[in-house]
């Protein structure tokens, strides 16, 4: 498999690797894909409660150099947006950034999967919160 | 494999880059055989089947020294080698070469779910004429159960085709006993002994072989020529073809014989069966100590298939929470082969590994090493250090690894996998 430049240098130096607390209620996680299938993509978010930007991003990701340069330029282009702008943000984007040939689209379409799960998920812990004063943890 | 990135085609301690360790795929040829091989392109370049002239005798002649010295390392007499132009052609003449003359006799064949493609093919194409195929099960050490083997052979059984050693895990499978059970109840034996070869000690006789699949490629030679060992007394073993011609090799294989090829061949016989013994303890030490350094290294690592009975350079290693082609990314100076689904074509994992019980997340984290007659101490070492490394490396980067380490059991998990 050849991978372009861009693949082998987010492989080589992944961006925004780790880990934020989940139980925060500014923090996000989406956990998508499973292990059977090869790849698996955490991807948290931190937003700013009163600006709606994200101001933090991580990710983990067990998966093949695309799988990690998908979800590592995913994390780049996500910091600094707004929520929904972050939302804006297609796989083809990430397919076309990183010229991934036909076989490695479905790792694409995970980083998109990852960016809404994280977002869902801290959308929902924001209404949560307004409801009631109770902290839903992230899956 | 990738060529880009750091440290290809750079030396390194001494290690000249990159290392090759696929030997399971396919050898280097050795220097010696090449030599052997010249003289039969261009000077005695003659048809072995010319019968009136010095050209076909040189050529003849040449042929049938290779088959001396191919019977000579499996126990057989030379008339019972017959050339192919490899291994896959050799299992499909075994195997469709029986079912077709012996149909009188049965329509039943039993073989084993980690056999090669090119047996479990064959046999699939062979249902759809007709025949019912008995696939064996293997046991988490990778071998079939010889209880297993008794209770499916059935009166209209013909063949049993089972390998000597697996081309992923290294396993050797118990083709003595196999063997045993198949001359007592009277069914041919085919193994395909394609990665045994010159690898460990095989004797047709010992181990009741009819039909014995041999390959030139994975014994230091060349492509292109593989071998059918095929018995000739206790009993006779009969083959129809599958190509129709001249009638070369004993009918069985028509087409003007490779020469060249097959004095290769020959030549890395008779230097495998030099050499087998020096060799196998060589490599066994290799293989031993790439396999300690990475065990005593990394948690969450296992060997795949049984240790007990094992090729001398193999290892299969998982390193569970890591992606194989990951993996093989950050080690792009070193050639192994993955049971990653995303190397292969099919896109699924490893059916080798799946059949050992391992889930597919595991099948996805491992890597066959392959060591062969080239490797060297230091090159196992700079091997171990970069998979140590890179293996930590993408740890770090992985979510399961995380988790796992936090006390979640993964297998609790809703997974989405719809649409993967």
């Amino acid at each position: 498999m050849a991978y372009s430049n861009k693949v082998i240098d987010h492989y080589n130096n992944p961006r925004n690797v780790g880990t934020l607390d989940k139980a925060s209620s500014e923090v996000g996680t989406g956990l998508v894909g499973a292990p059977e299938c090869g790849d698996v993509m955490r991807l948290q978010i931190k937003v700013n409660p009163e600006t709606q930007i994200i101001e933090d991003a991580k990710f983990k990701t067990f998966g093949c150099g695309s799988a990690i340069a998908s979800s590592s330029l995913a994390t780049e282009w996500i910091k600094g947006k707004n929520v929904e702008d972050a939302l804006a943000i297609k796989n083809t984007d990430i397919v076309k950034e990183l010229a991934l040939p036909p076989v490695k689209i479905h790792c694409s379409v995970l980083a998109e999967d990852a960016i809404r799960a994280a977002i869902g998920d801290w959308k929902k812990k924001q209404s949560a919160s307004q409801a009631a004063p109770v902290t839903a943890e992230a899956k | 494999m990738s060529t880009n990135g750091t440290n290809v085609n750079n030396d390194v301690n001494g290690v000249k880059l990159p290392i090759y360790l696929d030997n399971h795929a396919t050898t280097p040829m050795d220097p010696r055989v090449l030599e052997s091989m010249i003289p039969y392109f261009t000077g005695k370049f003659g048809n072995a089947a010319s019968r009136n002239h010095q050209f076909g005798w040189e050529a003849e002649a040449a042929v049938e020294k290779a088959r001396e010295q191919i019977a000579k390392l499996i126990g057989a007499t030379a008339k019972e080698i017959i050339f192919t132009s490899g291994a896959t052609e050799s299992n499909n003449l075994a195997i469709k070469g029986v079912a077709e003359m012996y149909k009188e006799k049965g329509n039943h064949i039993i073989t084993a779910v980690t056999e090669h493609k090119a047996v479990l093919d064959t046999c699939k194409r062979l249902e759809k004429y007709g025949y019912r195929v008995t696939y064996l099960p293997v046991g988490a050490d990778g071998l079939i159960n010889l209880e297993d083997l008794k209770r499916a052979i059935d009166d209209k059984t013909i063949l049993v085709t089972i390998m000597a050693a697996n081309n992923e895990i290294g396993v050797l499978q118990p083709i003595d006993e196999i063997g045993a059970i198949c001359k007592e109840k009277g069914i041919l034996f085919h193994s395909d002994a394609v990665q045994a070869l010159g690898k460990v000690p095989l004797d047709v006789n010992k181990s009741n072989i009819s039909i014995m699949s041999l390959t030139g490629h994975k014994l230091y030679g060349p492509k292109g020529v593989g071998a059918l060992y095929v018995r000739r007394k206790n009993p006779r073993v009969q083959l129809s073809a599958i190509l129709d011609g001249g009638g070369h090799e004993r009918g069985m294989r028509s087409g003007t014989l490779n020469v060249p090829g097959i004095v290769g061949f020959g030549k890395a016989a008779e230097i495998a069966m030099q050499e087998m013994p020096e060799e196998s303890k060589r490599l066994s030490a290799l293989r031993d100590r790439l396999m300690n350094k990475l065990l005593s290294n990394l948690d969450e690592t296992h060997v795949n298939g049984t240790m007990e009975r094992h090729l001398p350079g193999n290892l299969n290693i998982s390193f569970v929470y890591v992606e194989g082609e990951s993996l093989l990314m950050g080690i792009n100076d070193i050639a192994v082969s993955s049971g990653s689904a995303c190397t292969s074509a099919t896109l699924e994992p490893s059916y080798v590994l799946k059949a050992l019980g391992l889930g597919d997340d595991v099948a996805h984290s491992s890597i066959r090493f392959g060591i062969g007659r080239f490797n060297t101490e230091a090159e196992i070492d700079y091997v171990a250090d970069r998979i140590i490394d890179t293996v930590k490396k993408l740890r770090e980067l992985s979510p399961l690894y995380e988790m796992v380490k936090e006390g979640i059991d993964l297998s609790k998990i809703e997974w989405q996998t719809e649409g993967h």
